[in-house]
């Protein structure tokens, strides 16, 4: 019998936090101390065994793999359902590379409550990638809710400043009120197939008039998770006030949670909403690109900076995912890949001069690359990754989902690579007032380069972002099959739906 | 003389009775030191009362058709047992502390377990008022059993005319029934309707009204309104009491008569459902938001418990049924779970009740606070804790009936409700501690605590113990 290692994977750190739950008591700096090593090595080990999975999947093939299938509610019909195709894969690996680092990233920054600290991130971890995994539609809910309690609990406790209980309230009840209304059109969706089970959900039609409502009410849920313009207003909040790791984890995955639930429901199974409702979509993005990019370019707080710049990135994401060309689609799901790490690595980089600093108003720095010349190159690095230069993680991701864009609609491709500019102008604006000119404040004269526990964060993501710029094949052959699976597919339904033309009126519901 | 009526089915109930009967003369002539001895043999009687109703043939009609024993029964019933029997638990070093340790405490808590049991399993509206009100009996004056306490004598009094008023409503209800149907038995109504025959105007007043009653013994909204005051004016493991056990038992009621004689019916009374159900929920939701006192607060938030319960019924089918008694079940755990952590707000010696008190519970008392916080979430429904499952059954019948405004309005309901269950887990975690409640917190509280917070989030694992057993209780009414 093969191993079921996707729940080993998935359910790995929920057993560390267990441990550090149990094992780890008395004297506060044993306790500290116990907890990070446990979770380190907890994270690692997860990040080796997802590497099992990368090296075990079987590419060019759109079949869901490393299936395990228990009876988990009978009465209902309901399953513990898990596998990962092509798509979901990626947002896996994406999750355990960002742990170890983050865990890393909280050494020594986090100095108050460590136990409870690491027991909340591997929690969060647990959900993640059960998240992505699940082939069942309630469970992915359980998953994808569940990632709320130990966020708000993070964001709540190990948060900034004084607005820090505001961000998380802020961030709970407009994700749960999205959630639930995601519920509501599970249950729906529940009732028409009589079934939670995703590969048998991607099969069944739905009526259009049913469509347009199950679509809207998904969108509610994904739409504010991804964020799209104007349920936005959560991230730049949660994002300044959640500790350095919260803020990687909720840029570099959270929000791919978004981005991964308009792939994997709404488009595939509401195909004739998703043309219908496209328009909106590729409007609510240039808006988005557009506005946020300007916001951006406005903001005195780097964190804020980099909260409004993810908003933008997520709208080359939807633009390229509701193209629904090959091109578009492999674009959004590479760019929210390279967003994972380079956004997780600009907040990273920020945590850096925090820690040192304990401010994250720009205006308090500059002609930092005098004293910390190695921090310099690995800020620069990601800065232009963000900005989509040729060679970087970015530029890969950027130009398939404009081309997508293009492909579907001039005006909003065009529209779009306005955001490409105005991306240029307000990181390298960041990057100029943090770095360049003469060193005169005083505070700053004495800030150390990087640490070697610093370097080993950022190397393996400075070599993740070149990788996957020079090389992105090596990503995106793992993802064509599923891709194109998932556009034929649409296609087929659309050309069925216009065959048969009438089937629309038809509603089912007894 | 006639023959005696087959006593098997209902030989929990006798045995109940009986025992505390008994117990009472133990209690009278061991006078007042008999309280503990008293509660412990209370707790040993309702232990093997349950074992009884695990073993009752079902189903069976007896008592010339006055009493049904079936699978919805057993499970209630048990339900019910268990709720008495950990309120009690939480009860014992209460009692002694407040100085309000008299052997009539346990004795009482039979009793009213005795009327929950036969109000479970009436099957007609006349066992069903014996049943009620010997319940409510006990309950007033439980409600009212701190006699040295202002707010406690009030409670119980308010609760007593509230509940007589409660009980004539009932009385006219099922009065009018009996004019325009002819019977008060339940297999009779339910036969009479089964042709089509049309109702009429008076019989649907009659509902109304019987409704009405229930409505109000269940707390629902608009019959809510002695809910706070009582739930915050009796003593705290009773309060733990009022919401455990007596819902689970009148929401079986409410399932018993309206899906029961009426199920024929069910385009004429769920119109009463869904609206009462929507007003619980939004109620539920608003109400407690500004509240100070820990126990106001839940009596609001059982009040939109209620409002989520009703939505299963709402549906009027059998998952309708089935997401009521899950709903029940993890509701009632949930909340002895939050009432144990009530019981351990102890500053100085003196209980308090002020949501405040709870600020930096996770520094003085971590393992309570992260107890409370789970329990917490869970009330607001958020998975993978069991209070998401119990949402997650309803909202699907009610969907599946083509209720969907109603599922929407209780989505948004939870959602504001959400936030004051975050509230007392920012209190908890996110804020500083301003007087440290007292340390040993009593290892009865703690049992409670731990072994709520353990079904909570261990349900998701083995969802189908309770979810299985539900599934065939609820076909006890569909199944015929």
């Amino acid at each position: 019998m093969d191993w079921p290692l996707l729940s080993l994977v998935t359910f790995l750190p929920l057993v560390g936090a267990a441990f550090i739950f149990v094992l780890a008591r008395g004297d506060d700096a044993v306790v500290a101390q116990n907890s990070r090593m446990m979770a380190l090595i907890t994270t690692v080990v997860t990040f080796v065994l997802s590497l099992w999975i990368w090296f075990g999947f079987e590419r060019g093939t759109a079949a869901f793999q490393f299936v395990e299938r228990v009876e988990w509610l009978p009465d209902v019909g309901i399953a513990y359902h898990m596998g990962v195709d092509g798509i979901s894969m990626m947002f896996v690996m994406l999750s355990t590379v960002l742990m170890p680092l983050c865990i890393l990233a909280s050494w020594e920054s986090i100095k108050v409550r460590v136990k409870e600290y690491m027991i909340a991130f591997l929690i969060l971890e647990t959900m993640m990638i059960g998240m992505f995994c699940a082939l069942d539609y309630l469970l992915f809910y359980v998953f994808f809710e569940g990632v709320l309690i130990p966020m708000f609990i993070i964001i709540g406790i190990w948060g900034g400043s004084t607005r820090k209980i505001y961000a998380a309230y802020k961030f709970f009840l407009f994700t749960l009120t999205g959630s639930l209304l995601m519920l509501v059109a599970m249950l729906a969706m529940f009732v028409q197939a009589g079934t939670t089970d995703i590969p048998t959900l991607l099969e069944t039609t739905y009526p259009e008039s049913m469509q347009m409502w199950l679509w809207l009410a998904l969108f509610a849920s994904f739409a504010v998770k991804i964020p799209m313009w104007p349920v936005h207003t959560w991230l730049p909040d949660a994002h300044v006030e959640a500790p350095t790791a919260g803020s990687v984890i909720l840029a570099g995955v959270l929000l791919k949670m978004g981005g991964y639930g308009f792939l994997r429901f709404s488009i595939p199974m509401l195909p004739e909403a998703t043309e219908f409702f496209a328009p909106l979509v590729f409007a609510l993005s240039v808006v988005a690109i557009i506005y946020t990019s300007l916001v951006a370019l406005a903001q005195e707080d780097m964190k804020k900076l980099i909260a409004y710049s993810s908003i933008a990135h997520m709208g080359y994401v939807t633009v390229g995912m509701f193209s629904m060309t090959t091109q578009g689609i492999q674009g959004s799901i590479f760019q929210m890949l390279s967003h994972g790490v380079v956004s997780a690595a600009l907040f990273l980089c920020v945590g850096v001069v925090y820690d040192r600093l304990h401010t994250r108003e720009i205006g308090r720095y500059g002609g930092l690359v005098h004293n910390m010349p190695v921090y310099a190159v690995v800020f620069m690095v990601f800065t232009l990754a963000s900005v989509g230069l040729p060679g970087t993680s970015g530029f890969v991701g950027e130009f398939m989902s404009l081309l997508g864009g293009f492909m579907a609609n001039t005006w909003v491709g065009a529209l779009s690579t306005v955001g490409v500019i105005l991306a240029a102008a307000y990181m390298l604006y960041l990057y100029r007032r943090l770095f360049f000119g003469k060193l005169v404040k005083e505070e700053l004269f004495k800030m150390p380069d990087l640490k070697a526990r610093e370097v080993a964060i950022f190397a393996p993501l400075v070599l993740l972002v070149f990788w996957m710029g020079i090389y992105p094949s090596s990503f995106l052959g793992v993802m064509e099959a599923s891709v194109e699976a998932l556009v034929d597919n649409y296609e087929l339904a659309l050309a069925a739906a216009e065959t048969t033309g009438t089937a629309v009126v038809d509603v089912a519901r007894r | 003389m006639t023959e005696l009526p087959e006593l098997a089915p209902a030989v929990p109930e006798i045995f109940l009775a009986v025992a505390a009967m008994a117990l009472l003369m133990f209690g009278v002539f061991k006078g007042q030191s008999a309280t503990r001895p008293t509660a412990y043999l209370a707790l040993g009687v309702l232990a093997v009362a349950a074992v009884l109703v695990w073993n009752v043939e079902v189903p069976v009609v007896t008592f010339s058709d006055l009493f049904v024993a079936d699978e919805f029964g057993v499970f209630m019933k048990l339900l019910v047992l268990l709720g008495t029997a950990v309120a009690l638990l939480m009860s014992i070093d209460f009692i002694e502390r407040e100085g309000m340790d008299r052997f009539e405490y346990p004795v009482l808590f039979l009793f009213a377990a005795t009327g929950m049991m036969m109000m479970v399993s009436a099957n007609d509206l006349m066992s069903l008022y014996i049943g009620l009100e010997l319940q409510s009996l006990s309950l007033y004056v439980v409600a009212a059993f701190h006699r040295d306490s202002v707010r406690s004598a009030e409670a119980g009094l308010k609760y007593f005319v509230l509940g007589a008023l409660s009980s004539g409503l009932f009385l006219y209800g099922a009065s009018m029934v009996y004019g325009f149907a002819g019977t008060t038995n339940f297999s009779d109504l339910a036969a009479l309707f089964e042709g089509g025959q049309a109702s009429s105007l008076g019989l649907v007043v009659g509902i109304a009204f019987v409704s009405a009653a229930l409505a109000f013994k269940v707390s629902a909204a608009p019959f809510h309104m002695w809910t706070p005051d009582v739930y915050e004016g009796a003593p705290t493991p009773v309060t733990a009491f009022f919401a455990s056990a007596p819902k689970v038992a009148a929401m079986a009621l409410f399932v018993r008569v309206l899906v029961g004689p009426f199920g024929e019916l069910v385009a004429d009374w769920q119109q009463i459902v869904v609206v009462t159900a929507m007003l619980s929920m939004v109620l539920g939701a608003f109400a407690a938001l500004p509240q100070t006192n820990i126990k106001r607060l839940l009596a609001y938030s059982s009040i939109g418990h209620v409002g989520y319960a009703l939505v299963g019924l709402a549906s009027g089918t059998e998952a309708g049924i089935h997401g009521v008694m899950i709903y029940m079940a993890i509701y009632m755990l949930m909340t002895l779970g939050v009432f144990a952590v009530v019981l351990t707000m102890r500053i100085n010696g003196r209980q308090v009740e002020a949501i405040e008190d709870f600020a930096g519970l996770s520094r003085t008392h971590p393992l309570v606070a992260a107890c409370m916080a789970v329990l917490m979430f869970s009330m607001a429904g958020i998975p993978p804790l069991a209070g998401f499952f119990a949402k997650f059954y309803v909202f699907g019948a009610a969907i599946e009936a083509g209720l969907f405004v109603l599922a929407v309005i209780g989505v948004l309901a939870s959602a504001v409700a959400a936030y004051y269950y975050l509230r007392i887990v920012k209190l908890m975690y996110f804020d500083d501690v301003s007087e440290p409640f007292d340390s040993p917190i009593g290892r009865d509280t703690g049992v409670v605590i731990a072994g709520t917070t353990l079904v909570m989030v261990l349900f998701i694992v083995f969802p189908s113990t309770i979810t299985a057993a539900a599934q065939s209780a609820a076909a006890a009414f569909f199944g015929s």
